[in-house]
């Protein structure tokens, strides 16, 4: 896949008359895992709703490959850059296979529905996320780890070269948080698609990312590699939770550890 | 290697650029619902104060048979029939945008008010502006029904109109309505009454080409712009973030989807006065039939027609206005869909 830039300049983000971001400006570097943390309200999945074009921003702009994002066509940005939204809705009824294929929806005309290639991106999409075996089942009857994954091929299936996920793992247990990031990983190394994640637990964003964005109130605190953001100084002052930083034992990534009140 | 949809599916691929899925048990069920149309027709053309065979009927509509035999199939009972068989298209259609667009089966034309500004149309134009042509009356049923749609779309308007403040909303609207349709009716004198509250029964019996004719048209007009929201509708159904991630515009297609639905609801009651519970039950029937998600709109339309022309048999044969019928039947329809939506939460 080719190179694909994405840039907030300038950025004022509001809701109606409250005002979330002024003048944010960050870059999601090339080919990354960006992670974007920070406390609860922040701006974080205000930030990925602006990268999405799901929120016009007030000023500033989002910029893909060097073109401001609210000057593509709807389609056509959306064979470019994909979303998994905070939540979706199943249609009524409907399966696996089924609501994957609608990720396909920007690949395909009012008399073109079907075609070899969306045949094929389906088939990949429900490959990586190891659910080809789900294939026919309800979504309905499927536990949540299975429906999140069937998600996540539902917008792979799309075949963006840039992806937005609006906090994929929660309301997920440990096992499946773990296998839907390892997922995200592999998609980011192997296929070499740019992944923006919001994530809220610091030491899986730690693993897992190669760039992380910290915010707290509406501004951007610090960005970088992980081992340049998870410090102390800059956890305690975007969380206001004291902690020490370590080495994790198991992937040699920053570990925070909360301090101990007294 | 090819895709277990967990379901038969025919993939349909003529030549290059055009691409469709065909899921083999809505072929089925569509035949079947062809079948049971041509056999209801049949019934519906032979039966009636005089009774005829079969095979007049036949040679009636081949341009045979006696003159009494024609004047009956034909110019009586057909346009008729057709008149079944287009508004239970229409209505079904409106159904099914409107179910697909509120993700609820309560949300149905009749349910939200628009068959009551119809209605509301027509008595204004009636009581109000003094006309009994039939033109006039179509025509205030429209624009009624189009600014009950856009009064209820404003009210239950923010951020984007959704599904279940529009059905609330809707059901708001039309209980005021209604109360404004009998004030409307207790200010006139009996006989002006009489015709309006006629109107409001939703009846097939009276009509022939003449009106045949225009609501045919206006059907025929509609029916390709499906074309242009039948796939965006389903894709809307995912929720707002993940259709417009798909590339969709959200609100554009509402409107638009709005603005087919209350155009095919409101032809029918112009056309016939409302017919109630069509829209809300054909949908509903034809989900059931195919297992399928989406909004069907190609089986909920032959599910309509199957109805609206049973339910005219019927009313033909105990001498009761169509609507009447359909009200009856849908009603005992709408009680177990409110008990079962109850259980369920």
């Amino acid at each position: 896949m080719t190179d694909h830039t994405l840039e907030a300049q300038g950025l004022t983000l509001a809701y109606d008359k409250r005002v979330i971001s002024e003048d944010l400006s960050t870059h999601v570097p090339v080919g990354s895992f960006t992670a974007i943390i920070g406390p609860n309200a922040c701006g974080k999945s205000t930030l990925l709703r602006a990268f999405a074009r799901l929120l016009s921003p007030r000023a500033g702009r989002v910029v893909l490959d060097g073109r401001d994002i609210a000057s593509r066509g709807a389609k056509e940005l959306a064979r470019e850059l994909g979303l998994l939204p905070q939540t979706s809705l199943a249609p009524d009824g409907i399966r696996v296979a089924d609501l994957v294929a609608r990720g396909r929806f920007p690949h395909q005309r009012v008399f073109d529905r079907w075609s070899p290639d969306d045949e094929a991106a389906v088939l990949r999409a429900m490959t990586a996320t190891d659910v080809l075996d789900l294939s026919g089942r309800l979504v309905d009857e499927l536990s949540g780890g299975q429906r999140q994954r069937v998600w996540v091929a539902m917008a792979l299936a799309q075949e963006t070269p840039v992806l937005l996920l609006d906090e994929p793992t929660t309301f997920l247990d440990i096992a499946h948080q773990i296998e839907v990031l390892e997922l995200f990983r592999s998609i980011n190394l192997e296929d070499g698609r740019t992944l923006v994640a919001v994530l809220h637990d610091l030491n899986q964003a730690a693993r897992y990312a190669s760039h992380i964005i910290a915010m707290r109130s509406g501004s951007i605190v610090a960005a970088g590699a992980p081992a340049d953001v998870i410090t102390p100084e800059i956890v305690e002052d975007v969380f206001s939770v004291p902690c020490r930083v370590i080495d994790d034992p198991e992937s040699r990534t920053p570990l925070v550890i909360p301090l101990v009140r007294r | 290697m090819s895709l277990d949809l967990g379901r038969p599916v025919a993939v349909w691929r003529p030549r290059t650029g055009a691409s469709h899925r065909v899921d083999r048990r809505a072929l089925v069920v569509c035949a079947v619902l062809v079948s049971v149309l041509l056999v209801l027709g049949c019934v519906s053309l032979a039966v009636g104060t005089y009774h005829l065979s079969l095979g007049e009927v036949v040679a009636a509509l081949t341009g045979g048979g006696d003159r009494r035999a024609h004047t009956l199939v034909v110019e009586w009972r057909l346009p008729r029939l057709l008149f079944a068989i287009g508004c239970g298209i229409a209505l079904a259609i409106a159904g099914a945008v409107f179910q697909s667009l509120t993700r609820n089966p309560l949300g149905s034309p009749d349910v939200i008010g628009l068959d009551a500004g119809s209605y509301t149309g027509a008595v204004v134009v009636t009581l109000i502006i003094g006309s009994t042509r039939y033109a006039d009356i179509a025509l205030g049923s429209l624009v009624g029904g189009l600014l009950t749609a856009a009064l209820v779309y404003v009210l239950a308007y923010r951020r984007g109109a959704q599904g279940f403040r529009l059905i609330i909303v809707g059901i708001a609207v039309a209980a005021m309505l209604a109360s404004f349709n009998s004030y409307l009716l207790m200010r006139v004198d009996p006989q002006t009454a009489l015709i309006v509250a006629s109107w409001g029964a939703g009846s097939l019996a009276s009509l022939g080409y003449a009106q045949l004719v225009p609501f045919a048209v206006a059907l025929v007009v509609l029916l390709p712009l499906l074309v242009l929201v039948a796939s965006p509708l389903a894709q809307l159904e995912l929720g707002d973030d993940a259709a417009r991630a798909h590339g969709l515009r959200a609100e554009r297609v509402r409107l638009g989807a709005v603005l087919l639905g209350v155009a095919f609801s409101s032809i029918v009651t112009a056309a016939a006065g409302p017919i109630a519970f069509v829209a809300l039950v054909a949908p509903q029937i034809a989900h059931r039939l195919l297992r399928a998600p989406g909004p069907s709109l190609v089986t909920s339309a032959l599910t309509g027609a199957v109805l609206l022309t049973a339910a005219d048999v019927v009313a033909q044969q105990i001498a009761v206005s169509t609507g009447l019928v359909t009200v009856t039947l849908g009603g005992l329809y709408f009680i177990w869909l409110l008990i079962r939506e109850y259980r369920r939460s």
